[in-house]
């Protein structure tokens, strides 16, 4: 299966579409969080490190490659524990809802 | 048919992953939803890791004598990178997120330009097409990578000022030049001579890139290093989007092209709460002491003591607090919920304000108000609230300054005009904690200090809440209505 020409194009324009339709619905304040989540996606290059390692046939290549493998697993991996760690704070309350009704405002 | 599994498997696979990622980030949209749309891209990611290993199968004949090294190799270097990043990802202060994920980002640029560089000295890529986009996709990794370093290193403070010097547009226009012709050259002698492979031209290509993302990130001052990180997280999808063509990955390609617009989106989006275009961010210089004083500002900044501006916030009837990276910086989010709860159990209505720029990153005071426990149910966006300035007793700004400040509204001569402000002026009565008289982050006047109806409580933000707090404390408990 080889992706050329227009067929790339398509997809390229389709995911990019994507992202924008996804992007454009999510609340300001899970931006933080959402720059970090789509940083983690782009860790997917590291398949394209492995790929290419697998494939090195002298040591040049396979100091590359090594080098591409390691910085995708950091983005990967760093990637997920920080988006991890910031979107597990975000707790609801309904206890503070119905303390707001409860309380008529006195002086 | 056996020869094929492999491929069929990585194929599957890399669909699966494609499909997941977009439904996690789909579902980060809400958070209800958000935290389980991480796990669900993080099984993505791990589906698509496992699967690679299967390429092993189908390798190059060259590289045959070499493969088990290299599983090797790639098991190493899966292991170090993801286990020090994982280890650093846990470790890190919530207010060093940014310059984390700048790294994290920089990581995934040079991972893309890596990849380019293996294709390119292999001599692998195949025709024209293929030679152009995998030198595109280096040249914007390779950018994404040193860009995201300066800016790491400008928001962690290891480089204090923005570096500039006359002519340096024009400077940093001739290194892109340079870095597009040396690109140009390679594709020219592949095209005549059929083979690209000139070894010494490519390093030169990618020192030219690297350097043109150090040129153009170290001018920009660290208030718009937020948009920055955004600008270089999209860079780094589209590069990854673009080695994918060169791999013929289709689950590269979507995952990096998805992030490219979702990253360009979100960088407009930030841009524009910052009242910055993107191209001002990049090619103009911003945070120069701005020639403006105070003539036009009448009143005077009235100090007032902590424990008096605690107990007129008890005995009022709604109060907003208008967070501010001063207190991210003074550690005091979880003494101002503290004092939050101890309001709310006295029947005043409370709630959190959030500019979108509050915080170094869009969303980062979120981040920081969740982290000490705040529910987010209690905390709105500049467009839900600002309105509800007006009948409202208490404003109470901690930490922040250009956020509130008036002149954005009225003074077409300030620099920060036209930026969105909230509108704390408004309210009844504000409060402003804050360290000393200094400015903001824009280095200009706040007009809103010297309003009539507001009074300066001076100090380190949890210092001033601690006293808040005891003075509130001391009223008894009897007088909670």
């Amino acid at each position: 299966m080889e992706i050329t020409g227009f067929v790339a194009i398509t997809i390229f324009m389709l995911a990019a579409f994507t992202g924008w339709v996804i992007i454009g619905r999510v609340p300001a304040i899970l931006h933080t969080p959402l720059m970090s989540g789509s940083n983690f996606v782009h860790g997917i290059v590291v398949v394209g490190g492995l790929f290419a390692l697998l494939n090195a046939s002298n040591t040049l290549e396979q100091a590359i490659g090594f080098f591409a493998v390691l910085l995708g697993a950091g983005n990967a991996a760093g990637g997920y524990a920080v988006t991890h760690r910031m979107l597990a704070m975000f707790q609801p309350s309904v206890a503070v809802h119905t303390k707001y009704a409860k309380h008529a405002k006195k002086h | 048919m056996l020869t094929m599994l492999p491929q069929l498997t990585i194929g599957t696979a890399d669909l699966a992953a494609a499909f997941l990622f977009m439904y996690g980030l789909k579902r980060m949209s809400s958070p209800v939803t958000a935290p389980s749309g991480i796990f669900v891209a993080g099984i993505g990611m791990l589906v698509a890791v496992l699967a690679s290993f299967l390429y092993a199968f189908d390798v190059d004949a060259a590289a045959r004598p070499f493969l088990v090294q290299n599983i090797g190799l790639a098991v190493i270097a899966l292991g170090i990178g993801g286990g020090a990043a994982w280890l650093a990802g846990k470790r890190v202060a919530m207010t060093a997120m940014p310059q984390m994920v700048a790294i994290y980002n920089g990581m995934g640029g040079g991972a893309a330009g890596a990849i380019a560089a293996v294709e390119l000295f292999g001599n692998k890529t195949h025709g024209a097409t293929q030679l152009v986009v995998t030198l595109l996709g280096a040249l914007i990794g390779a950018v994404s990578m040193s860009g995201s370093i300066i800016a790491w290193a400008k928001l962690d403070g290891e480089l204090k000022r923005p570096m500039r010097f006359p002519g340096q547009q024009i400077f940093n226009g001739v290194a892109m030049l340079a870095t597009l012709a040396v690109g140009g050259y390679l594709v020219a002698i592949s095209l005549t001579a059929g083979t690209p492979s000139e070894p010494v031209l490519i390093c030169v290509f990618f020192a030219c890139a690297l350097i043109v993302g150090i040129l153009m990130t170290l001018p920009i001052g660290g208030a718009d290093m937020p948009v920055v990180i955004s600008i270089y997280n999209a860079f780094t999808g589209l590069a990854v989007g673009l080695e994918g063509f060169t791999l013929q990955n289709p689950a590269l390609m979507i995952a990096g092209m998805v992030v490219g617009a979702a990253g360009l989106l979100l960088t407009l989006l930030m841009a524009r709460a910052m009242n910055r275009s993107v191209s001002n961010v990049l090619f103009t210089n911003f945070g120069e002491a701005p020639k403006h004083t105070r003539g036009a500002i009448k009143g005077s900044l009235k100090p007032t003591e902590a424990a008096d501006a605690g107990i007129f916030m008890r005995y009022a009837g709604s109060v907003i607090i208008v967070p501010g990276y001063g207190l991210a910086v003074a550690q005091g989010q979880q003494k101002l919920y503290e004092f939050v709860k101890l309001l709310q159990g006295s029947g005043v209505s409370v709630k959190f304000a959030i500019h979108p720029v509050a915080g170094r990153m869009p969303g980062q005071m979120d981040v920081l108000l969740a982290e000490a426990g705040v529910p987010y149910d209690m905390i709105f966006q500049l467009e839900d609230i600002n309105d509800a300035f007006a009948t409202t007793d208490v404003a109470l700004v901690i930490g922040a300054n250009d956020v509130v400040n008036p002149a954005a509204r009225t003074d077409k001569s300030s620099p920060i005009f036209g930026m969105p402000i909230l509108n704390a002026d408004k309210a009844k009565q504000v409060y402003v904690v804050k360290r000393g008289e200094g400015k903001g982050y824009a280095g200009i006047v706040n007009a809103l200090f010297y309003a009539d109806n507001c009074d300066m409580v001076y100090g380190d933000a949890e210092a001033v809440l601690v006293k808040m707090i005891e003075a509130v404390r001391g009223l008894g408990l009897s007088a909670a209505a």
